[in-house]
């Protein structure tokens, strides 16, 4: 046990510590000048010589890329993740307050997407060839095959703009006091870019359950039951749902990464604050802080959803339980 | 059903005598003047496309497995159907179970205790009259412990009488308290054999079909397994045993039904496997030829046919 923490634990270290430098190298090879960007094409043309130094010096520009990675990387080992140029706020403050939005946004499309994917899936594979299982099946591929932003830009067209059920974004009504917000706010607000993450989503797992139960009702331990006298739907219930549940929670944690991925897309489009879009604004802004802090939070919680996966395996499936209980 | 009553009444038939197209056994009995199961013209078959066609020019047409096959199991007696691997045995269980793919085209009739079954009473017997004892522990669920998945979930009886029940079983069986926690992987072969027998017995059927019920065992194994079978049958049950093995099927079964391209080419008492004389058809007569005994000669119309023996 105390072998399986620390392995993980130096896995865990391995990956951030490639996460950061890579995302270093990446910034330094960015064409964006920061000085550029963030004070506008305007200021930048009537600013004095003096002043654009001053600010190059503010932004770091001049300095060597493994000199910043170094100061980066001894102040946030002292647990000082350094101040966002861009937000003028500490990068802790920062991605706390987005990380919870965007954790928020994750959680439900998560949930969803793994609930309705995994039922549609079961209903299909059971009803195999049947117009149900057609209907879900075109469903998939057609989402597979949808980008997301694609279908936030058209939740938004429909259901916010023509029909005016949902805002048009943010994660809380315009003009009101933080004080004043309420759940019903801020459940309202996260309607639209929840669903549309989690309809893409969905059809990852609907089409992987699908495929799983029919081989499950074609297995012998299906039709053994049957021969027992269990109707179909007693069977699935029995003996069917315990064997679809393990792959399938297995690749819904795994798929954490692609909603992570689905989620900088989604705020983008909803103007929603959370960790995507902060990372946007960062990459085009050459926050190098903020966004190596975001690059390295997101990992460690990818890698999070993994581990889970894999420890929830083996909690469940006897035959790893019993074998690791065997070897001591 | 066929037969006429008042002859059907004086029920048994002396040893290898011969009646609606089978001879008998010394254990052969009617009960209640019919055959515990009775399958008549039963043709199983698949829509495919042509495989001898070229892909383009295809067309569908209907492959039979099971084709025109008659058989029947009485009370008492243990059947062994015998055929080579992979020629459809495992359909014909399915068949008489009802579990049909579906896609498949059923014809024929069945008849289970004297009544004529279709799809919806075939369902209400299947754990209820008719027990299968599968081939292989893959046939129990990997995650479920094994005590409860020999209890199983029946409506018959309150899961302490299932309990109760279980219990009998596998004490009569030298099966371990221990054994109820345990998951089917963790079973041994022979443990697994007696875990499928007890789940077959769990529902007292009347009628058993065992579907290879010896894989990997040895003959004198495999014979001391199956007498697990001989006291159900000698209880007053009836067996189907299916199997490639013609050695093992001599050696425990009181009749034997040939089995080759889908249908039952004879069905005789073991008795006249002594010599191929009293053997009708020319297959038979070709396995009793094969058997070690008796040289494993291949005459001719078995290689004609293109199977395997056993």
């Amino acid at each position: 046990m105390a072998r399986f923490i620390l392995k993980h634990i130096v896995r865990l270290a391995l990956l951030l510590f490639a996460v950061s430098v890579i995302a270093f190298l990446l910034i330094s090879l960015s064409p964006v000048d920061p000085v550029q960007a963030n004070v506008g094409q305007a200021a930048w043309t009537s600013m004095s010589e003096a002043k654009r130094a001053q600010l190059a010096e503010y932004w770091g520009v001049d300095v060597p890329i493994w000199q910043r990675y170094v100061n980066w990387l001894t102040s946030t080992l002292q647990g000082d993740l350094g101040t966002s140029l861009r937000y003028n706020a500490p990068v802790a403050d920062v991605i706390s307050w987005r990380a919870g939005n965007t954790l928020l946004l994750m959680a439900v499309a998560w949930v969803v997407s793994g609930v309705l994917g995994f039922t549609l899936g079961i209903v299909a594979g059971v009803k195999r060839g049947s117009i149900v299982d057609k209907v879900v099946k075109a469903y998939c591929f057609v989402l597979a095959a949808t980008p997301t932003f694609w279908l936030g830009l058209l939740f938004l067209m429909v259901f916010a703009v023509a029909l005016g059920w949902f805002p048009i974004g943010f994660s809380t009504p315009i003009g009101k006091a933080a004080a004043d917000v309420t759940l019903l706010d801020v459940a309202h607000h996260m309607v639209l870019p929840a669903i549309t993450l989690s309809v893409v989503g969905v059809a990852q797992i609907a089409l992987h359950t699908r495929e799983k139960t029919i081989d499950v009702m074609e297995s012998d331990y299906v039709r053994f039951a049957r021969a027992r006298g269990m109707g179909t739907w007693e069977a699935v219930r029995r003996h069917g749902l315990r064997n679809l549940a393990l792959p399938a929670i297995t690749l819904q944690f795994a798929s954490i990464s692609e909603i992570f991925g689905g989620s900088v897309l989604v705020e983008q489009v909803f103007s929603y604050p959370g960790l995507g879009q902060a990372a946007v604004t960062a990459a085009l802004g050459g926050d190098a802080a903020l966004l190596v802090a975001i690059a390295v939070v997101s990992s460690a919680f990818v890698f999070g959803g993994n581990l889970v996966a894999n420890i929830l395996y083996g909690m469940i499936d006897p035959r790893i339980r019993r074998g690791e209980a065997a070897r001591g | 059903m066929l037969e006429d009553g008042k002859r059907e009444r004086a029920h048994d038939h002396t040893q290898a005598e011969s009646h609606h197209h089978h001879t008998h056994a010394k254990t052969s009995h009617h009960v209640r003047g019919h055959h515990l199961l009775q399958v008549s013209n039963l043709s199983v078959g698949f829509r495919m496309y042509d495989p001898d066609a070229s892909f383009f020019s295809a067309e569908q047409r209907m492959s039979y497995v099971i084709d025109d096959l008659s058989i029947s199991v009485h009370a008492g007696e243990i059947v062994a159907v015998v055929g080579a691997s992979g020629s459809g045995k495992t359909l014909l269980a399915d068949s008489i179970m009802g579990l049909f793919e579906p896609n498949a085209e059923v014809r024929g009739e069945l008849w289970f205790d004297g009544e004529l079954m279709d799809q919806a009473s075939l369902a209400g017997v299947r754990g209820h009259g008719i027990s299968l004892v599968p081939q292989s522990v893959s046939h129990l669920d990997p995650l479920m412990r094994v005590g409860k998945q020999v209890e199983g979930f029946g409506s018959a009886g309150s899961a302490a009488e299932r309990r109760a029940r279980r219990r009998e079983l596998f004490e009569r069986y030298g099966l371990g308290d221990e054994a109820t926690v345990l998951y089917p992987h963790e079973l041994s072969g022979g443990m697994a054999r007696r875990v499928l027998l007890c789940c077959a017995l769990m529902d007292d059927p009347k009628l058993i079909i065992a579907d290879e019920p010896t894989p990997g065992l040895d003959l004198d194994l495999a014979v001391k397994a199956l007498a697990d079978f001989r006291s159900f049958a000698d209880a007053g049950g009836g067996v189907m045993l299916i199997t490639h093995d013609i050695e093992l099927a001599l050696r425990v079964a009181d009749r034997i039904a040939v089995f080759k391209d889908g249908a039952i080419v004879e069905e005789t008492a073991v008795a006249n496997f002594a010599t191929p004389d009293t053997l009708e058809h020319p297959f038979s007569k070709a396995l009793w030829h094969a058997l070690p005994e008796h040289g494993f000669s291949v005459e001719g119309d078995v290689s004609a046919g293109g199977d395997a023996p056993c």
